[in-house]
């Protein structure tokens, strides 16, 4: 099918004051018939892990989380906020201080209410060393006021910048102005917990027999690499909008085998194997699906003194290789799936973010390939003087074509020999880090709907920058970015910056390809994010 | 015989520790830790992580403390990957499983396969042996992931008469296809076995005798051929019982029945530690086992050997 348009997410952030926009929930058309049967069954793979909303950190179980909690804000059909626990916030003037009027209606599974002591205690659990969740340093990410020094065990968890005035307001400062904050708060670490479960039963508490919740469905069955099934919560604040009765998250490892079983009927959604997706587009053009996915793959540089290879210090070698990645080839002839080739680092549909125009983006593959075998000259190397360079990616059929492909494209170029080596994810996370390596595979998908979830990557002091790329510059304007009103400025220079000096390189921006059966609607195709909720699912009668 | 089980057991001991601690030290040895992922944990949250769990401590003294829990509490610890189960609980979810598809793989293709070995030998050179032959050749070069997609495409997507996956609570309806490409190359290498002694039996000189002397030909066979024939049968066989009813990651990986096949190789992976050493003592002594059976099996098929 179609490739979606995403003038929604593109748009410019608006920012939400009061009750005015609108909730979300299952929005069926009048006149529509539904089908009898209610359940929606997603295929996902053996990764279902704790289903505890300070605890995750992977997509798959991050949807089954949303299903049973609910924090502050929702992410929309389109990707931006929309009220969810939170009625209501105001914010002071600079952007530090967000106060949330929270719901009445807002309650748990076991028909307490939600209060915001609910969520200062789900903060404050986040950060503590005790908990020991990876991604405690979201809450600092985010800019809570001392999450970082209560992470690292120098405060108290009482310090944390998140205060409950009374039962229903909620008070956030933040330790720098953040205009975007109200857009992490549909990320499960900042969802509420129940502090007397969580306490009565310690690490039991997420047993379908203990758990409660404040999400749409509550859990009825939780076997690993089997199935996790919730069904709906008569407790939920806007249960009367909600369709689907039953969510089922069928583990199903191979591809195939989920496109097998997505043809028997036995699943609803599933995704498309490597490689079949112009066949099955053509076949189901109705079910098939690609849309833009929050995340771009790219190659890192070692820029750090480890790094052996002297060619790759120079930095026209490396503008060179970049420029001689032929991306149309990558993104029609390899993936075929909808990807697209990028030049730049953050994702083109991040809320607000106006991409920067690189040169070598509006450049032809031929002028591009022509200053590559320039710069190479330069640099003192060609097709007399062969350059070799070392690879290394985690094990896959797709990252070994992309890396054999654009190994080629160096070769017949630039005379460049990519020598490759595959190794386990594990072990590429660990070379990667320790930066013992020349040029490695890489890939990052947004936190949050905003720039600074990619562009914070390049800071020198980022644990995530595995390039080791360290400029004084862009540090600056990441800093600025965080207090500026307009932070494409700063973006842009950073980006630029980036393009000129090539500790990455850019490849490709994702696509999520998928197959999704007929009946299924209110799939939130415009949210970059793809942040789905069981919640604004229906099914027609076929 | 009590006094072999005993020496058996008695050996059985140190060989698990050994294993214990040579899995540790590999595991250690392995790059990687259960706490990377794609986004790099700031140092502060990793140093909290590894005190969770006792990761901080000297490397012997994690070995020391693991090795008492295991055997004086039973305890194989929480998971490093799931942080919200323990070992216990991850074997006692999965191994029910396998140890039912398993079970009923190895029922089904001992049945089969003897059967089927034993009609091929006894009609050598007949039809029925052709047919005996091909097919054993034929299902032990068709691997399993190949045999188990075909089943799903037949049995689930063209006649829809079983689901394609899932376990249901080991509901038959989702244990038939498991079974079928679990057993398959093991029944055909059962019944090569089988057909192969026996016919090395039948060809042998007491044999002979005993047709001479006139018995009715099922009394030949059964009476007199068949326990000497199933020897080379029950040493193969005990092996296969371990390697069924603890799993195949073929299996789980198509049919995702939440087996311990799966949750082996995953945490091999995402070197979940904890669950890597459990898995691997829970296979540790089912080989033990198994093996102590065959033995004693044995004993009780042919007289001439003593424990």
């Amino acid at each position: 099918m179609k490739l979606h348009a995403f003038l929604g997410a593109a748009a410019v952030a608006v920012t939400l004051l009061g009750s005015t926009a609108l909730t979300n929930a299952a929005q069926v058309p009048e006149g529509t018939t539904l089908a009898a049967e209610q359940v929606f069954k997603y295929r996902v793979l053996d990764n279902i892990n704790a289903i505890d909303p300070q605890i995750v950190e992977d997509v798959d179980t991050s949807s089954v989380v949303r299903s049973l909690f609910e924090g502050l804000y929702n992410s929309g059909a389109d990707g931006n906020p929309v009220p969810a626990v939170a009625e209501s916030h105001t914010v002071n003037a600079d952007n530090t201080v967000y106060t949330f009027k929270i719901r009445d209606a807002a309650k748990w599974s076991n028909g307490d209410p939600v209060t915001a002591g609910d969520f200062v205690y789900a903060w404050q659990r986040a950060v503590d060393p005790a908990t020991a969740s990876n991604y405690a340093y979201f809450v600092g990410l985010v800019g809570v006021v001392n999450a970082d020094a209560i992470v690292a065990g120098e405060k108290p968890v009482t310090d944390l910048g998140v205060k409950a005035i009374d039962d229903k307001t909620l008070e956030v400062t933040l330790s720098f102005s953040s205009p975007w904050f109200i857009r992490t708060l549909s990320h499960a670490t900042l969802f509420p917990a129940p502090k007397a479960v969580i306490e009565a039963k310690g690490i039991d508490w997420t047993k379908p027999e203990n758990i409660v919740g404040n999400g749409a469905y509550t859990l009825v069955e939780n076997t690993p690499g089997e199935r996790v099934v919730a069904k709906r919560n008569p407790n939920y604040w806007d249960n009367e909008h909600t369709v689907i009765e039953e969510v089922q998250w069928l583990t199903i490892n191979d591809e195939n085998q989920g496109l097998t079983r997505w043809r028997a009927g036995e699943v609803d959604q599933t995704d498309v194997p490597a490689g079949q997706y112009p066949a099955l587009e053509a076949e189901l053009p109705n079910e098939t699906y690609s849309v833009p996915q929050f995340c771009t793959y790219y190659f890192d540089v070692n820029m750090t003194e480890k790094q052996t290879n002297e060619a790759l210090k120079d930095q026209r070698v490396r503008e060179a290789l970049n420029l001689a990645i032929d991306r149309d080839v990558i993104v029609n002839g390899v993936l075929q799936g909808g990807q697209t080739p990028a030049y730049s680092f953050a994702h083109p549909l991040t809320a607000g973010y106006i991409m920067p125009n690189i040169p070598a983006s509006t450049m032809t593959q031929a002028d591009r390939d022509a200053k590559a075998v320039e710069l190479m000259t330069a640099a003192g190397y060609g097709k007399d003087k062969p350059l070799s360079i070392n690879y290394i990616y985690n094990t896959s059929e797709a990252h070994k074509k992309i890396a054999t492909v654009v190994g080629q494209m160096w070769a017949e170029k630039l005379g460049v020999t990519l020598v490759l080596a595959d190794m386990e994810f594990q072990t590429l996370l660990d070379t990667r880090h320790e930066k013992n390596y020349e040029m490695a595979r890489d890939a990052w998908c947004g936190d949050y709907n905003e720039a600074s979830t990619f562009l914070s990557l390049l800071d020198s002091k980022s644990d995530q920058n595995n390039s080791g790329y360290a400029n004084a510059d862009v540090d600056t304007f990441l800093a600025e970015a965080k207090t500026s009103q307009d932070p494409n400025v700063q973006y842009a220079k950073i980006e630029e910056q980036t393009a000129k000096d090539v500790p990455i390189m850019p490849v490709y921006f994702y696509a999520k390809v998928f197959m999704q059966s007929a009946n299924v609607k209110g799939w939130p195709f415009n949210d970059v994010e793809q942040n789905w909720y069981a919640k604004d699912l229906y099914k027609v009668a076929e | 015989m009590i006094q072999f089980i005993l020496r058996r057991l008695a050996v059985a001991i140190p060989t698990l520790l050994v294993l214990i601690v040579i899995s540790f030290i590999l595991m250690k040895v392995a790059p990687g830790n259960p706490f990377a992922g794609e986004r790099t944990v700031p140092q502060a949250v990793l140093d909290n992580i590894l005190a969770r769990y006792g990761l901080d401590k000297p490397e012997w003294q994690q070995l020391v403390e693991y090795v008492y829990n295991v055997v004086f509490r039973l305890d194989f610890g929480p998971s490093f990957q799931y942080r919200d189960r323990t070992v216990n609980e991850i074997i006692g979810q999965g191994f029910p499983v396998t140890f039912t598809y398993g079970a009923w793989a190895f029922v089904f293709a001992t049945l089969i396969g003897v059967s089927l070995g034993i009609v091929a030998a006894v009609r050598q050179n007949s039809w029925l042996d052709y047919l005996a032959v091909g097919f054993t050749v034929g299902a032990q070069v068709i691997p399993n992931f190949v045999i188990a997609p075909i089943l799903v495409l037949v049995f689930t997507l063209w006649l829809r008469w079983l689901p394609g996956g899932g376990w249901n609570g080991g509901h038959w309806s989702n244990v038939i296809m498991p079974v079928i490409a679990l057993s398959t190359s093991y029944l055909a290498n059962i019944a090569r076995i089988t057909r192969s002694s026996m016919l090395e039996v039948l060809s042998s000189n007491y044999i002979r005798t005993a047709r001479a002397k006139g018995l009715p030909s099922y009394q030949v066979i059964f009476g007199h051929a068949l326990r000497p024939a199933l020897l080379p049968v029950v040493s193969y066989l005990g092996p296969v019982f371990v390697g069924m009813v603890t799993g195949s990651v073929v299996i789980d990986l198509y049919f995702s029945t939440g087996g311990i096949g799966q949750a082996f190789v995953n945490s091999a992976l995402n070197r979940d530690y904890s669950t890597i050493l459990g898995i691997t003592i829970l296979l540790g002594a089912l080989t033990i086992t198994a093996n102590l059976v065959v033995d004693i099996l044995y004993a009780w098929i042919d007289p001439k050997i003593q424990l």
